[in-house]
């Protein structure tokens, strides 16, 4: 049985008595990369001489009572790592090999003394659903490796799911903390807007990006974001409201919780065996105590189109910073300043990127801002209206994390407004700035892992792991694991 | 209903600075097209008087004073840079 079949608070005792040390949890992990990282390809980056060289320090220190002491994680390759290669999966960045600073969640991380195993795989600069758009390699499903592992944070859940790292990065923007631990099986959350600082996460919509833990159980989870949360003057949208001990709210007690669940999360494109995952899962809710109702979220089918004119306009805005001026790559063909630019980037950026990036420029170019760009804004307001309503009664709203399980690699690539409708179901809580967390609910015939979505309230954070570890400690579906490269 | 032409591809494209090949120029043409027609459908809203939402918490501006302090040396900041000379980021000529 693998070390990392413990929670980190296990872990921990088991650290504190000597049982273990930082070095076996490095093997641990190393080992297991070397044996299935060839089949899941999670990293873009991995980091194995620093990271035993780092273990042996900690094993050498007389005070070992740090939150994550020796624990080896994995950071999802769009937030910077000082002098560890940050690539955001693109080719633009493929020689920015030396960051010159971490990260404020890589230096709250290193302040409690994980260990960074490496940089985790992803839709270049974090655009798309699969995974698929990363210029290095194609992450593959570690329960079916036919699969996708979901996208865009795929590398940070895959790697959690097969047992490589005890905890990962991601980042949320539409749903890629979200849609990737569906898939993959395991937990991931994304914080309320301002929870986390996102000083040192390459920017991508800076109104809906957020940078979140993806974890085994929700206990880690839980642990994870105590680290990781709080103001940052570095971030000026970062919040300045106290960060509560998230761990103390597992209590197991979910009585008279009042959970909503909108009808269109349950309709029309969702799946049959997602949807009755998603309904027995309610009914272990009621047998523990909660109640739960059918509401409405009158708007959210208008989500995915305002969310991509405006996750684009400000990506558009935000990638302008790559010019082959002061890193990444600069065009080799350049004649003039005009075609350092122009070719660089087109040199740089994937058919993705540069779709986004058009679009976005022409939501925002003079004569369609008003239709487009500024519509979007307006219909996000009807969006944040629908959730704010919802929770003047209720606790929690709770639907499926993603309308279906993983798809094929390969099947959706080609087809840009299919893979975009597949993050219906995650995109409202982006736009409404609330948490959300996805947990495993169950599989499908095939084999698959299904997610329940839970969300809350804004800085609600503590209602929503709550609900999700009572339902996590009723049920078994977090302690299967995926059958690669053997039993464990 | 916005039509968007391939001449209007090639135009954003450029605003983009992105250099794009006519074959590109097509398809970003067939894709930008298939999904701004889905975007109309925002038009079956009414959002008369609704305020656009920019940010979703009641943030005003963040003021702090403006003090000088240690960040980064000049030879940090040039570490990562394509081309360099001296103390400055070197550039093609701007100039003909």
């Amino acid at each position: 049985m693998s070390l990392f079949n413990h929670s980190i608070k296990e872990l921990e005792e088991k650290l504190q008595k000597k049982e273990i040390n930082a070095t076996d949890l490095v093997d641990t992990a190393f080992a297991r990369i070397h044996d299935v990282e060839e089949d899941v390809k999670a990293f873009i980056t991995l980091d194995e001489e620093n990271a035993r060289n780092y273990a042996k320090q900690l094993d050498a220190a007389t005070d070992k009572t740090e939150k994550l002491f020796g624990i080896p994680g994995g950071i999802k390759d769009n937030i910077v790592t000082k002098g560890l290669r940050t690539t955001c999966a693109s080719q633009f960045l493929r020689n920015f090999n030396d960051p010159l600073y971490d990260a404020t969640v890589v230096q709250k991380l290193n302040n409690e003394k994980m260990i960074t195993v490496g940089k985790l795989n992803m839709d270049e600069f974090a655009m798309g659903s699969s995974t698929e758009n990363s210029s290095y390699a194609k992450t593959r499903n570690p329960w079916n490796t036919d699969f996708v592992p979901g996208g865009s944070s795929g590398g940070s859940a895959a790697a959690v799911a097969a047992g490589e790292v005890l905890f990962s990065l991601g980042s949320d923007t539409g749903g890629s903390i979200r849609q990737p631990a569906s898939f993959c099986g395991v937990v991931g959350l994304k914080p309320t807007y301002g929870r986390v600082s996102r000083f040192g996460l390459v920017a991508f919509a800076s109104s809906l990006d957020q940078i979140g833990p993806v974890t085994r159980t929700v206990e880690d989870n839980a642990r994870i974001l105590e680290v990781i949360s709080g103001h940052d003057k570095m971030d000026a949208t970062s919040a300045n409201i106290d960060v509560p001990l998230y761990t103390d709210s597992l209590t197991g007690d979910v009585k008279g919780l009042k959970i909503a669940v909108p009808k269109e999360y349950l309709g029309e494109g969702v799946n049959p065996e997602v949807k009755e995952s998603i309904l027995q899962a309610l009914k272990k809710y009621e047998s523990l105590g909660a109640t739960w109702e059918e509401v409405s979220l009158p708007h959210s089918k208008y989500a995915v189109a305002a969310y991509y004119l405006l996750s684009s306009s400000e990506a558009s805005a935000n990638l302008a910073r790559f010019d082959g001026v002061r890193y990444g790559i600069r065009s080799e063909k350049a004649k003039d300043m005009l075609e350092m630019f122009k070719l660089s980037r087109s040199e740089g950026f994937g058919d993705e990127v540069k779709r986004r990036i058009m679009l976005g420029t022409f939501a925002l170019s003079s004569g369609y801002y008003d239709a487009y760009y500024k519509k979007a804004q307006k219909v996000r307001t009807l969006i944040k209206q629908d959730f704010d309503n919802i929770f003047k009664t209720y606790d929690v709203v709770m639907g499926p994390t993603n309308p279906t399980t993983a798809f094929r690699i390969g099947e959706r690539i080609d087809d840009p407004l299919t893979m975009y409708a597949n993050d219906i179901l995650t995109i409202p809580v982006n736009l409404a700035g609330v948490p959300g967390i996805s947990i495993p609910s169950g599989f499908s015939q095939e084999g698959l892992p299904i997610g329940l979505q839970i969300i809350g309230k804004h800085f609600d954070e503590a209602t929503v792991y709550r609900a999700a570890h009572a339902f996590e400690q009723a049920t078994d579906f977090h302690k299967k694991q995926p059958q690669l490269g053997g039993a464990k | 209903m916005a039509e968007i032409s391939k001449e209007q591809v090639k135009h954003v494209a450029n605003l983009a600075r992105l250099a794009i090949t006519e074959e590109e120029a097509e398809m970003f043409t067939d894709h930008l097209r298939s999904i701004i027609t889905y975007a109309e459908q925002l038009n079956e809203l009414d959002t008369e008087g609704v305020e656009p939402t920019t940010h979703v918490l009641d943030l005003k501006n963040v003021m702090r004073k403006d003090e000088p302090k240690e960040w980064i040396t000049q030879e940090e900041a040039l570490k990562n840079a394509p081309d360099k000379q001296a103390a400055y980021f070197r550039v093609p000529s701007i100039l003909e």
